[in-house]
């Protein structure tokens, strides 16, 4: 391989609370993702899946250990300049969808394009696109309210790839979702990873669906314990 | 950045209409009540101070006893030696009117009312700047031999009159007929609320004759000629009043002359304390207002604290969400002062057309409001916002 990865992690470590209380999330996580890699996260809940990808989403900040992006060591930049990072580099997708309430899809989609300082047009025609790429072109003025679980999961997805982010972060996409459905976002991010050359780390429980991805990583108890490209796993 | 955080902040308040209505509701009373109530207590205070004034400047009220209202705490009443002895013995004095009065029940053929009958001297006319509609004052002869004669008020005429022209009529009050001979022009209500047309005026020696059955005078209206010394004069009443009344050098007057000035100060201090009050209570409104708006956030803190998780994992940056809710927070709280200035000016007019008072302007009770309301918009809205927006994304993301 060639120069840095797109991402490294050294020896990641995080601990939640203190004294008595505290808790070591991840115990020293070493990882490296090429620029279009699809990578599958998996293992046992309460591993520590969440708590590795709310880090390299710079959505929270590791206890030691280094996380270097794009080879910009990530720990020393600041507040903001890890938002410009995030809204610049990286889409993300929660665990649960987290939209904003009482809003219509189309503004949720169009979100992180307004704080892209996105002209109006550009970003009504962005956000259009990106709903009809999930399916959801019927759906604009709906709010989350009035959309179904797998509804409200794909505009989700919309708002994460509107922006054709780096790096796509997605956090157990399918996990409340019908095999139908799901097998639809797989064909989604699948192809956004495909045609767009989107990098993609997706957290699942599931075999079916780590059979998309190119390489499956599995933690245990807050360690790496494999890491193989798809078709080597038993 | 301005203009698209301005985009969000208008989205966040149509998104949460409920919540906005009810921060600006609370801020519209509050403001409103405040604004309303201080107006109102200022045209009160106003309309005090122009009655007293058009007084004029030379006028001296003597009254026994030293408290200025009802009663006299047993102090001996004027009698009609005082008067003689005031206009004889002060050079400067250009007038005294004496006063006595009595509540009565006028009747004129079917219709009876009941008022208020003054006894005095034509001075009285002057010193209290009335002006005669028709007819004509008391002749010195009537002044003198206490005549049945009077001068009705414009309140009396109509509840006794109805359309008629009084003037040559006789009205009866107690056992003795009375013959009215001049009609006083309307004043209308005065300051403290009382109908000042509500009045029957006679000459003194009548009123003690007929009606109160002694010497006593409440009241000495005295005014000064043009270019005296209001103080000399004062000085020269009180030294008089103290020796006519054998005051001991020693004590202290059981009189009290007052003049104008002085009894502005006295009225408007009334208006003055009425009006804080109010002010005050008011402000509680505002405060109360201001609890509620507290309320409607704090409530909503956990949403907004997600929503802010949820604009900082998609690349917000701090200063863009405080700017959303800095904007937000003054963009409500102007709609509501704004809303409350313009709700206040309206009562406060229509009310003071009510009351009888003057509606002024207050530009610094407006201002006063609307900053005020400015400030628990900003400290409700934003400080909150500013401690969530100070967390890790993923932190307020999990807020519960
Ligand atoms: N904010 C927190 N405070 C304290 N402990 C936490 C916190 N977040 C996670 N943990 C703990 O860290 C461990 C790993 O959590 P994490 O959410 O990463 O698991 P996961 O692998 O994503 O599980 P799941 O598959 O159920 O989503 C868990 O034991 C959890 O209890
Ligand atoms: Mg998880």
């Amino acid at each position: 391989m060639s120069g840095s990865p797109l991402i490294r992690l050294a020896d990641i470590t995080k601990t939640y609370g203190s004294g008595q209380a505290a808790f070591q999330a991840l115990k020293g996580i070493d990882l490296s993702i090429e620029t279009g890699d699809f990578i599958a996260i998996m293992g046992h809940s309460g591993s520590g899946k969440s708590t590795a990808m709310n880090i390299l989403g710079c959505l929270d900040t590791p206890t030691s250990g280094s996380y270097q992006f794009m080879g910009v060591p990530v720990e020393q930049l600041s507040r903001n300049q890890r938002a410009l990072l995030r809204r610049n580099y990286l889409g993300f997708i929660f665990q649960g969808f987290n939209l904003l309430s009482r809003t219509t899809a189309l503004e949720n989609v169009e979100l992180p394009l307004i704080y892209r300082g996105q002209p109006v047009a550009a970003r009504h025609a962005a956000a259009r696109a990106a709903l009809q790429q999930v399916g959801l072109q019927e759906w604009e003025e709906h709010t989350p309210a009035e959309l179904s679980g797998g509804q409200q999961q794909r505009v989700a997805i919309a708002r994460a790839i509107v922006t054709r982010p780096a790096v796509l972060l997605a956090d157990e996409p399918t996990g409340n979702l019908d095999t139908r459905t799901s097998e639809e976002i797989m064909e989604l991010i699948t192809a956004f990873n495909r045609e767009h050359g989107i990098t993609v780390l997706m957290v699942t429980h599931e075999p079916d669906m780590a059979a998309y991805a190119k390489r499956v990583v599995s933690f245990v108890d807050g360690r790496v314990e494999s890491d193989l490209g798809n078709g080597e796993a038993a | 950045m301005f203009w698209n955080t301005l985009l969000l902040a208008l989205r966040a308040i149509r998104r949460n209409l409920m919540r906005s209505f009810l921060t600006i509701l609370g801020i519209v009373i509050g403001v409103a009540a405040v604004i309303t109530m201080v107006t109102l207590g200022n045209g009160a205070t106003k309309s005090v101070s122009d009655q007293i004034s058009s007084m004029g400047s030379n006028m001296l009220i003597v009254i026994p006893g030293q408290r200025f209202g009802p009663g006299s705490e047993g102090a001996p009443s004027f009698k009609s030696a005082d008067v003689d002895a005031i206009r004889n013995q002060i050079t400067a004095v250009e007038r005294v009117a004496p006063m006595v009065n009595k509540t009565v029940t006028a009747v004129y053929q079917a219709n009876n009312w009941s008022t208020v009958v003054y006894g005095s001297s034509n001075d009285y006319f002057q010193a209290g700047n009335w002006e005669l509609a028709d007819g004509r004052s008391f002749s010195e002869t009537e002044e003198r031999a206490g005549k049945a004669v009077c001068v009705i008020g414009e309140t009396v005429r109509e509840k006794l009159f109805s359309r008629q022209n009084p003037v040559g009529s006789e009205i009866r009050i107690k056992q003795f007929a009375c013959e009215v001979v001049g009609l006083l022009r309307s004043k209308g209500q005065s300051a403290m609320g009382s109908d000042q047309d509500d009045v029957v005026v006679m000459p003194l020696r009548t009123v003690q004759r007929r009606l109160t059955g002694s010497q006593d005078i409440n009241r000495l209206t005295v005014s000064a000629k043009n270019g005296a010394s209001i103080d000399a004069v004062k000085n020269q009443l009180t030294l008089l009043m103290r020796e006519r009344r054998n005051i001991g050098e020693s004590e202290e007057d059981d009189f009290r002359v007052m003049d104008t000035r002085q009894i502005a100060e006295t009225l408007t201090s009334t208006t003055k304390i009425l009006t804080m009050l109010l002010g005050a209570v008011a402000a509680v409104s505002l405060l109360v207002g201001g609890i509620g708006i507290m309320n409607i956030m704090l409530v909503s803190v956990t949403e907004r604290t997600r929503e802010i998780g949820i604009r900082l994992a998609i690349g917000a940056l701090e200063r863009e969400v405080l700017l959303q809710f800095l904007i937000e927070a003054v963009v409500l709280s102007s709609i509501g002062g704004l809303i409350g200035i313009a709700l206040a000016t309206g009562a406060s007019i229509v009310l003071a057309g009510l009351m009888n008072v003057p509606y002024l302007f207050d530009p610094g009770i407006n201002l006063l409001s609307f900053l005020f309301s400015a400030a628990i918009g900003v400290i409700f809205g934003y400080f909150p916002a500013r401690r969530a927006a100070g967390l890790n994304p993923i932190d307020a993301l999990r807020h519960e």
